[in-house]
């Protein structure tokens, strides 16, 4: 039996599996509330009522579809074709508002009355503090101080929006323990509280959902391009991975065309053998982090090491389910890009096409200059978000 | 080999306390000393905590004391050291409690063979699910005769309790009410969810956990319960008094 060639790469196995890789390691403490939403999520997000009111919202609210744009001088310097999609045009300013309002939507017909989520860059704490606001709901977001510090403008965003934003304190203070402490938080709170992750990690059905509310990206992508090129397919999809969620959502609905070529784009920081670095694929081995078994950065003992990554949306340890099953499998190629390579590729996209990349994205963008392409190639880079969050690092290196 | 665990089980089943520590906590070499120290106490079985940096399931204190561990150099591999060391001078039943990832990198095959010759007795991974432990490991928890103790919490269903119960062997932990470790009260409504329990008939022993920390909450759980599990409020008596001996020695007076 050809294994590769029977595998779904976009649907995990019934007990939350891509491959090895998946299922639900959480404490007894959560399971009522994951159960519920593995038997409720897709039945749910299923329902008439919930597709018309998520279409509505992601069209009028976040402002879908986003474009896709020829980036012609871009493609001049790579001498092949070059499409952006700008996820950085959605309402919030990054891609994490799809999932957030799918997410909230799971939650309102689930009953509960209060929402918490942790952040990174800020953008998934912004945009569910965004959809909190809309529908009413109590919204907490759990920061790592260090990334509070970094990303000052968006801290600020999500006060204005009602939102009350927690220091984690604990370990290296950033995305790894705002995640530890919304899982506390969940864990003391589990009747009026749901939890939304924003990225595909966490127990099943977490990498599932929001990979599911996220693969609208891809869903555009076809027919944008099938309307300026003929064909629904590109040669190549490029998109960042932290956790892996705008990645998920490029790749989704190109994962089974194996004609695609995808290209997953970590965080080397310093360079991936300094010891300051967040690439999981290279640096990582099989662990278990906030409730799936997946790539991790870990010590031989079994204990989390502590990322780097200038890019505050990367600075994570571990990796989606999904996407640790693509790199076993060889389905998406992983390049890993130092923090200085995606401070150049985001100074170049800001002067050739006029658009300032958020610096997750700039890590997409700058796997361009490591990969070959043919004149005739169609290249889609996934540009996640835009880069006002990160005017603060950007304006040191003026 | 037998096991201490399922012995005292079987000669008593009453206001048994069980007290967590920390291996490696305060020091590096302080865990034969606290465990010996509770055993001195009259404790009826310690539970060692195997620290972890992503600890989920609890509270700031323990937390901390399992960074301080880990800044200690703290491992699986010598605490098994520092057990088998101490193997004749220990009586009481010792019981592991970690999250799976350590264990899982260890190697559980070798992890339960290794924690077995060191005298352990119960093994507890809250983040390890009952559907992973039946298909995967259990062979080599029932090869090397240890325990593995199952938490339940007041929103398990009856299936779900009789499922765990069927799986546990020693004791059920039943976690008091929706809380990480360290919380200070012991819900007052608590009383349905302990007499539910009760009315299932388990075939294992039960001791309560989460939100016990004096004699009060102590005596309370036990009227429920073959005895009660206290962690954090321990742990912050140890943070307190660096003398061991005296630190273990006023903590049980308050408890019983």
């Amino acid at each position: 039996m050809k294994k590769n060639s029977l595998q779904i790469f976009s649907e995990p196995n019934s007990h939350g599996y891509y491959g090895e890789f998946g299922g639900a390691f959480i404490p007894e403490m959560l399971y009522d509330n994951i159960e519920n939403l593995r038997q409720n999520y897709l039945k749910i997000s299923s329902t008439k009522k919930f597709k018309q009111e998520f279409d509505l919202l992601l069209k009028d609210f976040a402002g879908r579809p986003t474009a896709l744009y020829f980036a012609e001088n871009l493609s001049k310097q790579y001498n092949t074709n070059i499409y952006l999609k700008r996820e950085d045009l959605c309402h919030t300013g990054a891609h994490k508002v799809n999932n957030t309002i799918g997410q909230v939507l799971v939650a309102l017909a689930l009953g509960k009355k209060r929402i918490i989520a942790e952040t990174g860059a800020g953008q998934h704490g912004v945009a569910t503090a965004t959809v909190c606001a809309l529908k009413g709901l109590e919204c907490v977001v759990y920061m790592g101080e260090k990334d509070i510090e970094r990303q000052a403008p968006n801290v600020a965003r999500m006060k204005m929006l009602g939102a009350k934003v927690i220091p984690a304190t604990s370990g290296s203070k950033t995305l790894k323990d705002a995640t530890n402490e919304a899982i506390r938080d969940w864990i003391n709170n589990p009747i009026d509280t749901h939890y939304i992750i924003g990225s595909v990690v966490g127990p099943h059905p977490y990498p599932d959902m929001v990979a599911k509310f996220q693969s609208v990206i891809s869903k555009e992508i076809k027919v944008q391009l099938f309307k300026k090129t003929g064909s629904q397919l590109p040669t190549h999809v490029i998109a960042c991975v932290g956790g892996g969620s705008n990645a998920a959502g490029a790749f989704y609905h190109f994962l089974e065309e194996k004609k695609v070529k995808l290209i997953a784009v970590e965080a080397a920081g310093c360079g991936v053998n300094t010891g300051f670095s967040a690439a999981t694929t290279l640096l990582g081995t099989t662990g278990i982090l906030h409730g799936s078994k997946s790539l991790l950065m870990q010590t031989k003992d079994g204990q989390v090491v502590e990322p780097h990554s200038i890019s505050a949306g990367l600075d994570y340890p571990g990796i989606g389910p999904m996407h640790a099953n693509l790199f076993k499998t060889k389905r998406a190629s992983f390049i890993a890009i130092t923090d200085k390579e995606a401070l150049n590729a985001a100074f170049n996209l800001s002067k050739s096409e006029g658009i300032i990349p958020a610096l997750e994205s700039a890590h997409a963008l700058a796997a361009l200059s490591k990969l070959n392409f043919k004149k005739n190639d169609i290249v889609v880079v996934n540009l996640s978000g835009r880069g006002d969050k990160d005017l603060n690092t950007y304006m040191k290196y003026l | 080999m037998n096991n201490k665990l399922i012995q005292l089980f079987q000669t008593e089943n009453k206001n048994l306390l069980n007290i967590y520590c920390t291996a490696g906590f305060p020091k590096k070499e302080s865990t034969i000393e606290v465990i010996l120290s509770l055993q001195k106490n009259g404790v009826d079985m310690v539970e060692v905590g195997m620290p972890y940096s992503d600890p989920i399931a609890d509270g700031d204190v323990i937390q901390a004391s399992n960074m301080v561990a880990l800044n200690n150099g703290m491992t699986i591999e010598l605490l098994f050291k520092q057990l088998n060391s101490a193997i004749k001078k220990i009586k009481v039943p010792i019981i592991l409690m970690g999250y799976l990832n350590p264990v899982l990198q260890y190697g559980i095959e070798k992890f339960c063979t290794h924690a077995a010759t060191a005298g352990v007795s119960g093994i507890i991974l809250p983040d390890l699910p009952m559907y992973e432990y039946e298909n995967l490991y259990k062979k080599y928890f029932l090869q090397n005769n240890l325990s593995f103790i199952n938490l339940i919490t007041p929103q398990t269903s009856t299936k779900r309790i009789l499922e765990a119960d069927n799986q546990s062997t020693g004791f059920i932990y039943a976690v008091s009410s929706s809380t990480t470790t360290g919380s200070t009260n012991l819900g007052e409504n608590k009383k349905e969810y302990f007499e539910k329990i009760s009315s299932l008939k388990l075939k294992n022993n039960l001791m309560i956990g989460f939100g016990i920390s004096n004699k009060k909450t102590f005596n309370n759980a036990c009227k429920y319960a073959a005895g009660a599990i206290i962690g954090s409020a321990y742990i912050k008596a140890l943070a307190k008094n660096s003398n061991i001996e005296e630190a273990t020695n006023s903590f049980i007076k308050t408890i019983r």
